[in-house]
């Protein structure tokens, strides 16, 4: 994919001349020496990193680790006292006064914690704002921000006044009065942090919805790891003005950077992050529809199994076959699709672990794992699904497979 | 001995020859001021002189309907009532002209240097002690320069009453402006508004409701400054409070001084109705 926003070597500080401090933060001093030596406060250190096209990426940390600092340079409500923020080639951190407003109202919406609405506008007219500083007709504009309530479902309230509508409600507002101006970039600020939690579930839900259907570079803060995981493609770590790490939430929980980030992703829940893919292990024994019987007894005592998956020539699968099944056809002569048994389950490679424990737990055999194109890519025990919801590295051992 | 020693530091005579070289330099604008506001109030009184009786009464009455209750409405409109059978109806024409004057004009000149305060922290610090001192001062002091500046009339006495009055609107403007949420402002910053904009669109309205609470006080301050501004000539119900002093005529003080009540009662009551209006965001 390609790159969308790329920032490079970024710092915020704040203080009387907050570019003497620049030197230092170069030096490599920490934040406390800053702040003990001049007196600056840094809000941003010295950020790096890429967003692509298209992505949900998402900047966590705890309250003063810079994120919400750091957002707001993407924008320029913050300017950035050091470093580049290019968006599509371009560096906006060198935009002029006009350029700016221009970004600003055509390239880049924010969504906010607080939702930022305008208590004297009604619902429409806030939708509106954003078009109507740009000078869009009013038959246009209004157009637009109706279909922009309907996205958000606020269809029928766009009389009303926001202090009329909940928590829930207002931020759809929010994000409609974002989408409206039908940004390439969505920035948002903690934006269901002041909901309640089960508004908040159905927001996020609601969100990567729309980002489906809209395809938007999203920016997201969050200081929920939970959060942060279930919408992030990649997530940025941060603590006090450091970007820590960045990757994809499975990098983040295989291998944290740090002491800091293994503390925070803690009490994760796993099961939401991990898929079929990382906890499956490849199928080492598996018998052809053209091999025999003999070859499928044989591969079950190779490996020590007592039931073996058959797949076509396309690897998708067939039936599986039990040991005693098998022994007993071959006393009675049958075939090995005679025996066949239909009673396995098959999933996907991208289910999260919370959806197979069912499976897992209801199959008598392993489960299989398809790719998407329907093949046998592995299998998931259920000690696998068990193994995938502890930190501890999976132990592949055959002495499970039995 | 404890006597003060022989030091006389003649600052008056600094503001006195200060208020002469205003007198002699400035002489068009004061009488630019002096037309614009004369004609402002015989415009309005005349205005309300003309209106029939039961007119006004009426009026009176749905503006306390809208803004408060229909209990209010009624109440009002029999105090209005009750000042014209004490035979004060001119005089509290004249009177409300007076006011309503000064308060125009308080708010054409205190609303935008209100926002300029909010907006430039220099001119903030400046301001912010002459402000303070335009209030404690005692108001009679203002009446000087305004004779000297206007002679005796009501121009003086609005003169006076604008010194005194200005200072609550231009610091709620300010605190107003200055109060508007700052995620509001991101906000609207994000979408790329320009500074007129921000300020039409978003800080003045959001400022509203605390600008129309400065407006209230505002007004209650200029009333307040009825008796005073009488003894620089304004005609009206504080010229009769200031008769009945003079000849100790204790019914007519009474009856002027419960007018000027009856009408601080209904000012204050119909402009914070208005302000609580601008409150629930409806405008």
């Amino acid at each position: 994919m390609e790159t969308k926003i790329k920032i490079d070597r970024v710092s915020k500080i704040f203080g009387s001349k907050p570019k003497s401090v620049i030197p230092l933060v170069k030096d490599g001093k920490n934040k406390e020496e800053i702040l003990a030596e001049t007196g600056h406060t840094v809000g941003v250190y010295d950020a790096s990193f890429d967003i692509k096209k298209g992505e949900v990426f998402v900047i966590m940390g705890l309250s003063g680790s810079g994120k919400s600092t750091l957002i707001r340079c993407f924008n320029l409500l913050n300017k950035p006292t050091d470093g580049s923020i290019v968006i599509d080639g371009i560096d906006i951190t060198k935009s002029n006064k006009q350029e700016l407003k221009k970004i600003r109202q055509e390239k880049i919406a924010m969504v906010f914690q607080h939702f930022g609405l305008f208590s004297h506008r009604t619902i429409l007219a806030n939708v509106e704002y954003g078009l109507e500083i740009r000078g869009v007709s009013k038959e246009e504009r209004r157009a637009i921000a109706m279909k922009n309530i309907e996205i958000v479902g606020l269809k029928g309230y766009e009389e009303k006044y926001p202090d009329e509508l909940s928590g829930g409600m207002q931020q759809r507002v929010g994000l409609a009065r974002a989408l409206a101006n039908d940004p390439d970039i969505l920035l948002m600020d903690e934006p269901f942090s002041a909901l309640d939690p089960l508004i908040r579930r159905e927001m996020q839900l609601e969100l990567l919805d729309i980002q489906e259907r809209l395809q938007k570079t999203i920016i997201f803060i969050t200081h929920d790891v939970n959060e942060a995981f279930k919408l992030g493609d990649r997530v940025a770590v941060m603590k006090d003005g450091h970007v820590v790490q960045v990757g994809t939430p499975e990098e983040i929980i295989e291998e944290p950077a740090n002491e800091y980030i293994s503390e925070f992703i803690k009490d994760i829940d796993r099961s939401k992050v991990f898929q079929a893919d990382h906890v499956m292990i490849k199928p080492n024994a598996l018998v052809s529809l053209k091999d025999g019987l003999n070859v499928a007894i044989k591969e079950m005592e190779d490996n020590g199994i007592s039931s073996v998956y058959v797949v076509d020539r396309g690897r998708h699968v067939q039936g599986i076959v039990t040991i005693d099944d098998a022994i007993q056809a071959k006393k009675d002569k049958k075939k090995l699709t005679d025996i066949l048994r239909s009673d396995y389950a098959v999933v996907q490679r991208d289910e999260y672990i919370h959806e197979l424990i069912p499976k897992a737990l209801e199959s008598k055999y392993p489960l299989a794992v398809e790719n998407e194109e329907g093949k046998l890519v592995g299998f998931i025990l259920r000690v696998h699904v068990l193994s995938g919801l502890v930190s501890e590295d999976i132990v592949e051992s055959e002495q499970y497979y039995s | 001995m404890g006597s003060f020693p022989e030091i006389r530091t003649n600052l008056g005579d600094y503001v006195k020859q200060f208020v002469d070289f205003l007198d002699t330099t400035l002489e068009g604008l004061f009488e630019f001021i002096f037309f614009i506001s004369s004609r402002t109030i015989n415009f309005i009184d005349d205005v309300l002189v003309t209106l029939p009786w039961w007119s006004f009464i009426l009026l009176i009455f749905l503006l306390g309907w809208y803004f408060k209750s229909i209990f209010a409405g009624i109440l009002y409109g029999f105090f209005v009532f009750l000042i014209g059978s004490f035979g004060l109806w001119e005089d509290m024409m004249t009177t409300i002209a007076i006011i309503l004057a000064a308060v125009i004009i308080c708010l054409i000149i205190g609303i935008p240097v209100g926002i300029w305060m909010a907006f430039n922290k220099g001119f903030s610090n400046v301001m912010r002690p002459l402000l303070d001192a335009m209030q404690t001062m005692p108001s009679f002091v203002y009446l000087i320069p305004a004779i000297f500046f206007f002679g005796l009339g009501n121009v003086s006495a609005i003169f006076a009453t604008l010194i005194y009055a200005l200072p609550p609107v231009i610091r709620l403007t300010e605190l107003a402006i200055r109060g508007v949420d700052k995620e509001v402002i991101e906000s609207a910053q994000s979408f790329g508004s320009s500074r007129g904009q921000m300020l039409r669109k978003v800080q003045l309205p959001q400022a509203m409701p605390t600008i129309m609470a400065g407006v209230n006080q505002t007004t209650m301050m200029a009333l307040a400054m009825v008796v005073i501004a009488s003894m620089v000539g304004a005609k009206g119900l504080g010229e009769q409070v200031l008769v009945s002093i003079n000849r100790i005529d204790i019914a007519l003080g009474f009856e002027a001084g419960i007018s000027i009540v009856f009408l601080a009662i209904i000012i204050d009551r119909i402009t914070n109705g208005i302000a609580a209006k601008f409150q629930r965001g409806i405008n």
